[in-house]
């Protein structure tokens, strides 16, 4: 790795976090305690889909230690939600509940114990309602209705969109293959549950300290919600033990504390449940899904057709964007010169879905790979090797007007394929033993922001004490996956200094610029990009005072090692200490500001704002498995995985995100999932709901490459939900490696997998999924020309140019 | 977080004065060894005791004494990992160790007593919930309801026998010692299961299990296979003990015992018998794997489905006689060996 140049970059350093969360210092947000607090808790939906007729909280207020009880009426009658377009939950459900979880009442108490106590005192009548569990019944019912809003009864949204002539494009091919796939929901279950505590100042001022991914869209909720001028209100995200997405949403919780702190005059805590974490879930998607392909016989894509039929659960959410994900980076990966995309969204009286880790992606991706391996055998090519040759080519444009920047793919391909003797392994392990592949592409940060605005995604303030100590402000949250250090690294390097004399202060409204928040892998480029920018500008400063003092031009000196001096003639210099001192006598007060906005290149198209990215990320993946042809259970033995992270800004951190990512893909692909019964989740909890531990956890090998995308601060890409992808088809081509069954769903758990067994020894299709789809017309589709192998646009910064 | 209900803690430093102790406080007292199981129960209100009858601090429970050759003693008190790391248990009833080993994690198998999982409570996924997600779907008869969700027309409950160690202490002719108020009583372990998911325990409420009474190891080879998820932390949903006397390579005795597929741990008795003078051969192991996947009950309330796992009975029954029997797992396999 090129690291020569650098001092801080691209070397292994230990995160800037590590002490204090090893040794559990680390105040995250149940851990603040703070004088006469008082305890909330939230009265829940006992039914899936009921309208409400009456609260009755005489005996909760009765009880003694009970200092408020409110329900939705205590609010203003506003609704809020993520995504501008959904705005359709409430703090507390006044005349409706849809799921089970859905909250109704909340009350403050003296201790957690009282206030349960109180909870479960509230007597609610309910109006009981049919309840509507799947896509299939969504579609119907069309006279109960779960939300007035949609484009249809119970259909949250429905897209098609076709660039270029699909029809001609399966013409022309050799091969045309269809395939149904499901993928099911899981959830995120991060280790540490929401939390959080509100504080309502005697000048009428609020602060909230939160387990959030997002400050800043929990902050315009609250001012919504609660009718604020938002000046008076300040966000704090705490320290947050596991997002991957779940905790990305504003959530009523945050809502219900801030009103209560108000009502009590006392700061209120609410820790929620393990159990009441599956109901906040905005997990992934279950999405039904038809892929039909042309290729031609060397595995050249000429056309694909995608559906997706995705169910939602009772809330908008992120959905929109989730479904349009389902249908938007098909066409980064693969070389796909005309692609028809059509999807739906269905409310169904579930817990809300939305962005976990990948968003949208894994579902297309298990189809889509799963589709590649059966195509590829169906035309006697080796499944890598078909991959490799359709690979996208770099600073084009696909089909869908995405932009392509760089691509390391090929090199991914070609490192996993040699570490896992890919060649030596595929089709030739003995009966029960099996090799698969997969490939996969991420953004790197969503081209577009939540709510329409045209400024920046991410600021930074950089800091200079006449000491020398650096403090950096920043909206970015750490949700553990290191954001505090990569800025840290951004800030260090270019200011050539010690990463332990620069100081964090992180996602607080009051004091740290926006950031919009540590999902679609944005903050490493965006936030990284606003903190290199505001350290440069200092830089600027710093070296002018120096250049004076030494009587060089700036230009000649150079920041490193603690000290600024003449590049020529290393003696002459300053300690950085002395340099601040020096720029401080010269301008003033040292803090700069840097800030970044992605750049625009989104099609001219209705629904061409999901999908955009600066530049994107690229994984190639093998899983060796081991399957009991007997009982069905299915061991990952070793995984080879490679990523094209652009440049690992910290090696160690990405190999961490890689390995995470593995993880959790393992989870989804062999046993998580998010199921009901009557109505009800039917496990939540972390006995119950399966995720693989350490001992189901295989040997991973993992490879970074580097592209260097120009892009990307230093040109680093994204790395910690790309490597998710692959993984899961990955493990289904492997099964049907080692045993000849293709298992068309997820999870791929071993009763699916003896059954396949079962089938094959009786003669008949080894093969368990879904028979059929939902039944459901989409919209006429907008019709655009595929952009499809037009060159990146000018603005495109190339890395000939770098 | 989920709270624990208020309750008091006894803390009785004989057996003597933990039976007085239970026998005081009645009906609102429970015993509690390791707490492993009873303190998460409570905290969902599935158990809602006011008084606790510690019985950690009772020296004479713990420990492993005598010899495998004439009988091992073991004192219910004594944490799964002792027992599974115990040369002698180790060395001579392979079976027990592993099933003790097997139990939830490690830092719960050094808190957990063998007297704990052998009494543990009967499981099921409409019943191991939180008190708000029983009272949301309706409680059932195991606590709180009237009536049983997964047979909603049985007139009993159908909660699952999830302990590992009983059915290999049953398969094994291990022995409990009972100590209550009107004495003590030595039965053995398969009587003290009733068939039953609410009244489960052939157990006076003040009697205090006290110690597991092995028979001496001759010629008893032991295996114990385990279905769940995953390699750690969950229950099991599907357990096959089995134990052969073997003589010259005949099969003296025979004990096939499947835990958690039902109310109790259950002996498949007439699987066993098939055994009893006969050499274990493949094609015998195959007939006796399928009788003894008949008394094989589960229902829909577990991981897993029951389908699956009552077809499983079946190959774990299969796997444990042939690894008895020094055969590869599968029959497929047996040309590779041969």
């Amino acid at each position: 790795m090129s690291t020569e140049e650098f001092s801080v970059i691209g070397k292994p350093l230990a995160r800037v976090d590590a002490w204090e969360k090893v040794v559990g210092a680390a105040r995250y947000a149940d851990d603040f305690f703070l004088p006469r607090m008082a305890y909330a808790k939230i009265r829940r939906s006992d039914h899936p889909h009921a309208l409400i007729k009456r609260i009755d909280t005489t005996r909760a207020n009765a009880l003694p230690g009970v200092y408020v009880v409110v329900t939705g009426r205590d609010f203003p009658a506003v609704r809020f939600g993520i995504l501008p377009v959904s705005q359709d939950e409430e703090a507390l459900c006044t005349d409706k509940v849809r799921m089970v979880g859905d909250p109704i009442a909340a009350v403050a108490a003296v201790d957690e114990e009282t206030a349960e106590r109180a909870a479960d005192l509230i007597d609610v009548e309910y109006e009981v309602l049919p309840p509507i569990m799947s896509v299939e019944e969504a579609l119907a019912q069309d006279k109960v209705r779960i939300h007035e809003y949609g484009d249809g009864p119970n259909i949250h949204k429905a897209v098609a969109f076709e660039f270029g002539d699909v029809e001609e494009g399966f013409r022309q091919a050799a091969l045309v293959r269809e395939d149904v796939f499901f993928y099911q929901g899981n959830t995120h279950l991060p280790m540490e549950q929401h939390a959080a505590v509100a504080q309502w100042s005697p000048d009428g001022k609020l602060t909230l300290w939160s387990s959030t991914q997002t400050p800043h869209y929990v902050h315009r909720a609250l001012a919504k919600t609660l009718q604020m001028p938002p000046a008076w209100i300040r966000v704090i995200a705490a320290p947050v033990g596991g997002g991957f997405g779940g905790k990305t949403d504003p959530f009523s919780h945050e809502i219900v504390v801030a009103r209560l702190a108000q009502l009590t005059g006392r700061p209120v805590k609410i820790g929620l449940t393990r159990e009441e974490v599956f109901y906040c879930h905005r997990g992934r998607h279950p999405v039904s899904m038809w892929v039909k392909t042309g290729v031609t016989k060397n595995g050249e894509i000429l056309a694909m057709h995608f559906r997706s039929y995705v169910d939602g659960g009772a809330y908008g959410s992120y959905g929109v964007a989730s479904l349009l994900y389902t249908g938007a980076l098909q066409t980064v990966t693969y070389r796909v010169p005309r692609y028809k995309f059509e999807g739906m969204r269905a409310f169904t009286n579930k817990p809300p879905c939305g962005p976990k880790r990948g968003h949208g992606t894994p579902q297309p991706r298990y189809a889509l790979e799963c589709h590649l391996d059966k195509i590829a055998e169906q035309l006697g090519l080796d499944p890598a090797e078909m991959r490799r040759r359709i690979v996208v080519d770099e600073y084009t444009k696909t089909a869908n007007h995405l932009t392509i920047t760089t691509c390391g793919l090929r090199e991914c391909i070609d490192r996993v394929v040699e570490a896992s003797g890919w060649r030596e392994k595929h089709g030739k392990l003995p009966y029960g033993k099996g090799v698969g592949f997969a490939c996969s592409s991420y953004l790197t940060g969503a081209g577009l922001p939540i709510y329409w605005n045209d400024m920046p995604h991410s600021g930074a303030i950089v800091k200079v004490d006449r000491g020398g100590g650096v403090a950096v402000l920043c909206g970015a949250t750490e949700i553990g996956q290191g954001s505090d250090s990569v800025l840290t690294y951004v800030v260090a390097e270019q200011l050539g200094i010690d990463p332990k004399d620069i100081r964090m202060a992180t996602a607080d409204s009051d004091l740290t610029p926006v950031d919009l928040g540590s999902y679609s892998s944005r903050v490493t480029l965006m936030a990284g990009h606003a903190a290199a920018r505001a350290a440069e500008r200092m830089r600027i400063l710093i070296h002018e005072a120096v250049a004076k003092k030494l009587e060089v031009v700036p230009g000649e000196l150079v920041s490193r090692g603690g000290r600024v001096f003449v590049k020529d003639d290393p003696e002459r210099g300053v300690s950085f200490a002395e340099a601040a001192v020096l720029a401080e006598t010269m301008h003033g007060t040292l803090a700069c500001a840097g800030s970044y906005t992605p750049p625009k290149r989104a099609g001219k198209f209705k629904g061409s704002g999901v999908g955009p990215s600066p530049c994107y990320s690229y994984t190639a993946c093998v899983a060796e498995v081991s399957v009991d042809p007997d009982t069905g259970e299915v061991t990952v033995d070793r995984v080879w995985i490679a990523h094209d992270v652009g440049r690992a800004l910290n090696p160690l951190l990405v190999e961490g995100q890689v390995e995470g990512s593995v993880y959790m893909g393992l989870g989804e692909a062999l046993m998580e999932e998010q199921v009901f019964r009557e109505g009800l989740h039917k496990i939540p909890s972390m006995l119950e709901y399966k995720s693989p531990t350490t001992l189901e956890t295989p040997e991973i090998y993992t490879i970074l490459v580097e592209t260097v995308d120009p892009e990307g601060p230093f040109g680093a890409k994204e790395a910690g939900q790309g490597p998710l992808l692959p993984v899961p088809p990955a493990v289904a081509n492997a099964v049907y490696d080692a045993v000849g069954a293709r298992i068309d769903e997820v999870p791929i758990s071993p009763e699916k997998v003896a059954r396949a067994v079962e089938l094959k020894k009786q003669g008949k299709p080894a093969r368990v999924g879904p028979e059929r789809l939902p039944v459901f017309t989409f919209p006429e589709p907008v019709k655009v020309a595929s952009a499809f192998g037009e060159a990146a646009d000018p603005s495109v910064k190339r890395k000939t140019q770098v | 977080m989920m709270r624990l209900p208020p309750f008091a803690y006894l803390a009785p430093r004989s057996v003597g004065e933990a039976v007085r102790m239970m026998v005081d406080h009645g009906p609102e007292a429970m015993f509690v060894a390791g707490g492993t199981d009873l303190y998460p129960n409570m905290k969902r209100r599935q158990f809602e005791p006011k008084v606790l009858v510690g019985l950690r601090g009772i020296q004479e429970l713990v420990g492993v004494r005598g010899e495998a050759t004439t009988g091992l003693v073991i004192g219910a008190g004594t944490t799964l990992t002792d027992v599974a790391e115990h040369a002698a248990v180790r060395g001579h009833l392979p079976a027990l160790a592993t099933a003790a080993g097997l139990v939830s994690t490690p830092p719960l198998r050094n808190m957990g007593t063998i007297g704990g999982n052998v009494c543990v409570d009967t499981r099921c996924n409409y019943y191991n919930q939180s008190y708000q997600w029983r009272r949301a779907i309706g409680f059932c008869m195991k606590k709180d309801g009237d009536i049983c969700l997964v047979a909603p027309g049985s007139p009993r409950c159908w909660a699952v026998s999830s302990t590992d160690t009983a059915p290999v202490l049953w398969s094994l002719g291990a022995r409990a010692r009972l100590v209550g108020v009107g004495g003590e009583r030595v039965v053995p372990v398969a009587s003290l299961f009733k068939d039953d998911g609410i009244d489960y325990l052939a157990k006076a409420r003040d009697e205090v299990l006290t110690e597991i009474l092995l028979p001496p190891v001759d010629g008893l080879r032991c295996a114990y296979l385990k279905l769940r998820r995953r390699g750690s932390f969950d229950f099991p949903v599907l357990g096959v003990a089995v134990a052969l006397g073997l003589d010259g390579g005949r099969v003296k005795t025979a004990k096939i015992v499947l835990g958690a597929v039902a109310s109790r741990p259950r002996e498949a008795a007439e699987a066993g018998a098939l055994l009893v003078g006969e050499r274990p051969t493949p094609a015998l192991i195959a007939e006796v794997a399928e009788v003894a996947a008949r008394p094989s009950k589960p229902l829909d309330n577990t991981d897993l489905t029951h389908p699956y796992r009552k077809k499983m009975t079946k190959v774990f029954v299969a796997r444990a006689l042939r690894r008895l029997a020094g055969l590869p797992d599968s029959p497929r396999d047996e040309e590779e060996v041969a």
